[in-house]
């Protein structure tokens, strides 16, 4: 029986290595990534507490974060094409024309 | 039809609505049939309501009709009401009447001007708001017409704007009348806090039966009264009448003689309750009017314009109207600005006819022998001149000669002698201007290549009616010597205005009447020996007297006083206002502002990176920064 911390530490580390690759890579393909890391690590925390508690909430909010993380990918992936047409590249500090 | 008497200041007040908004599309021809008929309209419908009331028995109600509730305030309710009473009623055909001839008139004398469609659209909105003036319910709604009539004076003076004296004459006027109004809407105030009503009615019966504590009553009567000398042109406020002259000559007629400026004298018959009431305020109206009824007369005798004399002669008869009022007989003075509605009508629009004759020329210097070339202006103007000199069985000798033995029966011997040595200078200075425009040689317009004609129809016509009138309207009004009853009109108005009865016998009554045509006849043969006799004389008595002609002449510098004690110090001090505070409190805090918050933008704009990584960077120690609050 694996305890219901095991799953914490991983999904903690998940999370922080999201955040890290995050700020790490400069493309936005990756970025995007780094991002749907951070949504699975919670997804983790979920299932864990569902686990450990017996409920089946957490199980259900699962299911909605991978069904809304999935409309995610489809707007933010059609979003980094057109932004790669119209600019050739997809480098997050080639993108700051909104500086003040 | 008078049930409609509601309609009488609509319907040029629609006209001038429509001209204001399409007059720019709108032909000519249109425009002058419209303006014109409007004003039939309105006289037609104060006709028949005139004949109404005049049928009807002597305390029957007066004609009113509540248009809608205006202000409402508590207790205190003041809707725009209007009534036609027998006072009103007189008020309301002088100004439709005398309206609509010089609306007329107009047709002909500016038919040549570029703003024709603008110059109606301000005279039918002026007729709207004398109308409304004269028959508001209550002083609330009358004081609206009051500013109007105001505002359209302003607009008509200042008709041909781009001379700069006539857009400096009609700001005069505003500001001058500005003054006045400032005491009269104070007035107003009094008497809405002490009445608890602005019904004329309610102030009237008020004041007669003693609710309102004396003192309060003159405070009332005299600020409002300091208005009416704004508005009527009297002592000290009557500097902008002559200036007003740059406006068109059917202006001139209609507002600055026959009905804006008296005014006054119809607010004073209106509230006659409260002013006879008020023993220190009948008095201060009535001296103030003796005193200007003098005043303006010498100041007439020696202006060389012909509107200028006109103008003058205009504030010396509103002060014999307020002579009246201010000695209890504010039926005479009502009488006296009937007939002076029409004979100084009469005179500007023939003067107008001059002009116009003449091409524009004002000055009587370069007039001179238009008798034979203006066969109609001509025998107008004497009718004019020798009513209004009061020459025996024309209009104004009856009612000048009302408001003289009114003045004397009441005891008011030093104004009675104020009133008959202003009869001698009227007498004067009209046959000055008559010898010295119609008659004797010729004097510069000859040989100049202007032909000198005589008006079209559309002038002389209304000329002929208001001579007609400025004849037979004394009939109206004979004195008691004629019979008991002989006076109509006064009895006509007896129930609406108070009057203070003085009685004298036949004989003194007819050696008053026989004194008053001495003035005049001796005011008449003096100019007749200095101006066509003698016509060297006037220069040599100027040279023998220097100080009294040049005094004459600069108008006893009264505008040089007002100017350097209240117009140079207000400019001045604006000046410092302007430079001192204007510039830099107000523009500097302005200006400070700006850019401290330009200051403020560029430095909150640094923070603006554009980088992605920058921003969720300060997301996510935001959001570890409040969990770390939320949860430790």
């Amino acid at each position: 029986m694996i305890p219901a911390s095991a799953f914490f530490y991983v999904a903690a580390a998940l999370f922080v290595l999201g955040v890290l690759a995050f700020f790490v890579k400069k493309d936005l393909l990756t970025q995007f990534m780094a991002v749907e890391v951070m949504l699975n690590a919670g997804n983790l925390a979920f299932l864990a507490l569902a686990k450990a508690l017996g409920k089946a909430e957490g199980q259900v909010i699962v299911l909605f974060v991978i069904t809304v993380a999935a409309a995610e990918a489809v707007i933010g992936l059609a979003i980094i094409v057109l932004v790669f047409r119209q600019r050739r590249s997809v480098q997050t500090d080639d993108l700051r024309d909104l500086r003040g | 039809m008078a049930e409609l008497f509601w309609l009488i200041p609509l319907a040029p007040g629609l006209s001038a609505f429509v001209l204001i908004v399409f007059g720019r599309g709108l032909s000519r021809r249109w425009i002058a049939w419209q303006a014109s008929s409007a004003l039939f309209l309105s006289f037609i419908l104060a006709a028949s309501s005139f004949l109404r009331l005049a049928r009807a028995p002597e305390g029957a109600a007066a004609l009113t009709k509540t248009l809608l509730p205006w202000i409402v305030s508590g207790a205190f309710s003041s809707p725009v009401a209007l009534t036609l009473d027998r006072l009103s009623a007189v008020m309301a055909l002088v100004v439709t009447g005398v309206g609509f001839l010089i609306h007329v008139y107009s047709t002909g004398y500016m038919a040549e001007d570029r703003s024709f469609a603008r110059y109606f659209a301000h005279l039918n909105l002026f007729t709207f708001f004398m109308l409304v003036l004269v028959m508001a319910s209550d002083i609330v709604l009358m004081f609206v017409g009051w500013e109007g009539v105001g505002l359209c004076s302003y607009l008509l003076i200042g008709f041909w704007f781009e001379r700069p004296a006539a857009a400096k004459a009609g700001m005069k006027a505003f500001l001058v009348n500005r003054v006045g109004d400032a005491a009269f809407i104070i007035g107003v105030l009094v008497l809405l806090v002490n009445v608890k009503s602005g019904g004329f009615t309610a102030i009237n019966s008020a004041a007669a039966d003693g609710l309102l504590p004396a003192g309060v009553a003159t405070l009332a009567a005299v600020l409002l009264f300091v208005g009416a000398t704004g508005k009527s042109a009297q002592v000290p406020l009557y500097v902008w009448l002559p200036d007003a002259m740059e406006g068109p000559t059917p202006v001139s007629a209609l507002i600055h003689a026959a009905t804006m400026v008296t005014a006054g004298v119809y607010m004073v018959c209106r509230l006659s309750g409260l002013y006879a009431a008020s023993v220190p305020a009948s008095v201060v109206v009535a001296w103030v009017g003796g005193a200007t009824a003098v005043l303006a007369a010498t100041m007439a005798l020696v202006q060389t314009d012909i509107k200028k004399v006109l103008a003058y002669s205009t504030i010396s008869q509103i002060g014999y109207m307020f002579i009246g009022c201010g000695v209890g007989a504010y039926a005479a003075g009502m009488f006296h600005l009937m007939t002076h509605a029409f004979f100084k009508g009469l005179l500007f629009l023939a003067a107008g006819s001059v002009i116009h004759a003449l091409g524009g020329e004002q000055d009587m210097r370069r007039m001179g022998g238009l008798k034979k070339h203006l066969p109609v202006t001509f025998p107008v103007f004497l009718v004019g001149a020798m009513a209004i000199s009061g020459v025996p069985f024309l209009s104004g000798f009856f009612s000048k000669d009302a408001i003289l033995t009114s003045a004397f029966a009441g005891g008011h011997h030093v104004l009675y002698g104020l009133g008959l040595a202003g009869a001698v200078l009227t007498a004067f200075y009209m046959f000055r201007v008559v010898y010295l425009t119609f008659y004797g040689a010729p004097r510069a317009w000859k040989g100049s290549d202007h032909h000198v004609h005589e008006s079209s129809p559309a002038m002389t016509v209304p000329l002929v009616l208001l001579a007609v009138f400025s004849v037979v309207a004394g009939y109206v009004g004979l004195p008691a010597l004629f019979g008991k009853d002989a006076d109509r009109f006064g009895r006509f108005l007896a129930g609406t205005v108070k009057s203070v009865g003085h009685h004298l016998s036949g004989a003194a009554e007819g050696g008053l009447a026989l004194l008053a045509t001495a003035m005049a006849a001796a005011g008449i043969a003096l100019a007749f020996v200095l101006y066509r006799r003698a016509p060297e004389l006037p220069g040599r008595l100027a040279s023998r007297l220097p100080g009294v002609h040049r005094l004459l002449v600069g108008k006893y510098y009264v505008d040089e006083a007002y100017d350097a004690v209240f117009v140079r110090p207000l400019l001045r001090g604006s000046e410092a206002v302007y430079r001192h505070f204007d510039l830099k409190v107000i523009d500097g805090a302005l200006n400070g502002s700006a850019s401290a918050a330009g200051l403020a933008g560029r430095g909150l704009g640094l923070l603006q990176s554009g980088l992605v990584r920058d921003y969720t960077l300060a997301f996510l120690i935001g959001t570890v920064l409040f969990l770390g609050f939320v949860l430790l």
